[in-house]
């Protein structure tokens, strides 16, 4: 079957991208840079997380998209599973951020538009958490959880293109109120690392998604059986 | 057909809110003791600054109250009732509109109350009232659809604060900066970019609460 065999194939060829990611990261050779020094090595790990949060995040949108269109809770599950994940990488996001600020700029954290638009996305997906936590109803915490990150998603997706670029300069490095990386000025021989590490983050925070939901659904089989014993 | 559904809806909610006053007094009273506790800690230890983010904290925090009375107040009989007869657009946009009305009423009393108690810093200054009036309506329009969300869960005031306030953070920091500027003497054209992108926030939260507001009404 080829369709098995892709199953595994693609994580194969995940680990042995961040395998040489984690390598090349850390032993390849990089631009000697004032302050920066070795810190530069951080842009393979720091930005991989949130490029796989906000992919993982977007995922999640379409599924609660799909959810309103099917009302079928294996959507509503996969959203739940997403947004889980998101987060995770989202925080290992911010910890490696702030590492990497303490030695940089000396501080853990500075009022920065991309930082706070950073916080404020988390915030919102911990909100997310704690009102899906507060339903019972399954059907009714699916609609509810679905309004909310749709609306919360597209409102904040507004704001966080939009904010950095009225608020002036900011010290975090990438495109001037753009909260992607500046690839232009990125030196070809980080280059080699940067792209695969890019993409390996992204498929291992899929698979790790992929876990997350295979892990909620047979939870949910097992309350169900249990459920019915009673 | 909307439009007078949605005028029907409105007189509806003044009738009640005429009828029941001690729920709209409640709002105020809460923003007259609001400001009067900060007078009385804030005596003394006031800067600009510190004057302007206090002044957008209590209009965000009674705007949150305000707010998540629209939906609470409703019982689910009388939910079921409104969904019979009227359009969910018409439900959601009459009450992001009475939202709205009420907000700017409680946004010009509580402005000319912080300016009387904590000193008159904006008070005569008219790029600020412009600045107020486009922030309210912010406030209202994205809150609105938080309420209805947060009504429908148990403990809906905690649930109301944390679902809503980071989605006004980014309007609060802007409004804030907006409202600054509008102090230290720059005139409405300055602060015009700021007021553009509220009231494009506004009109992307009033297109999504039209989309999104009938999957919550339908039980």
């Amino acid at each position: 079957m080829p369709n098995k065999t892709w199953n595994y194939t693609w994580k194969i060829f995940t680990i042995i991208l961040m395998l040489y990611v984690i390598l090349g990261g850390l032993l390849f050779e990089v631009p000697a840079l004032p302050v920066i020094h070795q810190t530069i090595r951080n842009i393979y790990f720091h930005v991989g997380m949130w490029f796989s949060m906000i992919f993982i995040l977007f995922v999640g949108f379409l599924f609660s998209l799909a959810y309103l269109r099917n009302f079928d809770l294996k959507y509503d599950r996969m959203a739940y599973a997403t947004v889980k994940t998101g987060l995770v990488f989202g925080i290992l996001g911010i910890i490696t951020g702030m590492i990497w600020a303490q030695n940089t700029w000396g501080t853990y954290w500075v009022n920065d538009p991309k930082l706070n638009g950073a916080a404020v996305g988390i915030l919102v997906y911990l909100a997310y958490l704690i009102l899906r936590a507060s339903l019972d109803d399954p059907e009714k915490r699916a609609r509810l959880a679905a309004v909310y990150k749709i609306f919360a998603f597209v409102i904040m997706f507004v704001f966080i293109m939009i904010l950095p670029r009225i608020s002036g300069p900011s010290i975090h490095p990438g495109v001037d109120g753009n909260p992607a990386l500046a690839t232009g000025d990125l030196d070809p021989m980080m280059r080699k690392v940067f792209f695969p590490a890019i993409l390996g983050w992204i498929l291992f925070s899929y698979w790790i998604y992929t876990v997350v939901e295979r892990k909620d659904k047979i939870t949910q089989k097992i309350n169900q059986l249990n459920a019915d014993q009673l | 057909m909307v439009i007078k559904q949605i005028i029907y809806l409105i007189q509806k909610e003044f009738l009640l809110e005429w009828r029941q006053k001690h729920a709209l007094g409640g709002i105020m009273l809460y923003l007259v003791s609001t400001i009067f506790i900060c007078y009385l800690s804030f005596a003394g230890i006031m800067s600009i600054p510190t004057w302007n983010a206090l002044f957008w904290i209590i209009i965000a925090f009674a705007s949150l109250n305000l707010v998540l009375k629209s939906f609470g107040d409703e019982t689910s009989g009388r939910k079921l009732y409104l969904y019979t007869l009227a359009a969910p657009t018409a439900i959601i946009f009459s009450k992001i509109l009475i939202n709205s009305i009420v907000m700017i009423v409680l946004g010009v009393l509580g402005f000319v109350l912080f300016n009387l108690f904590m000193g008159n810093i904006a008070g005569g200054n008219l790029t600020y009232w412009v600045v107020l009036i486009t922030g309210v309506l912010g406030f209202s329009s994205v809150l609105t659809m938080v309420s209805a969300i947060a009504s429908q869960a148990r403990n809906n005031f905690t649930l109301m604060a944390i679902l809503g306030f980071p989605l006004i953070l980014p309007l609060l920091l802007l409004l804030i900066r907006a409202s600054l500027g509008a102090i230290e003497g720059a005139s409405l054209k300055s602060v015009s970019g700021d007021l553009v992108v509220i009231l494009l926030l506004v009109m992307i939260s009033l297109t999504l609460s039209n989309i999104l507001f009938p999957y919550l009404w339908k039980e």
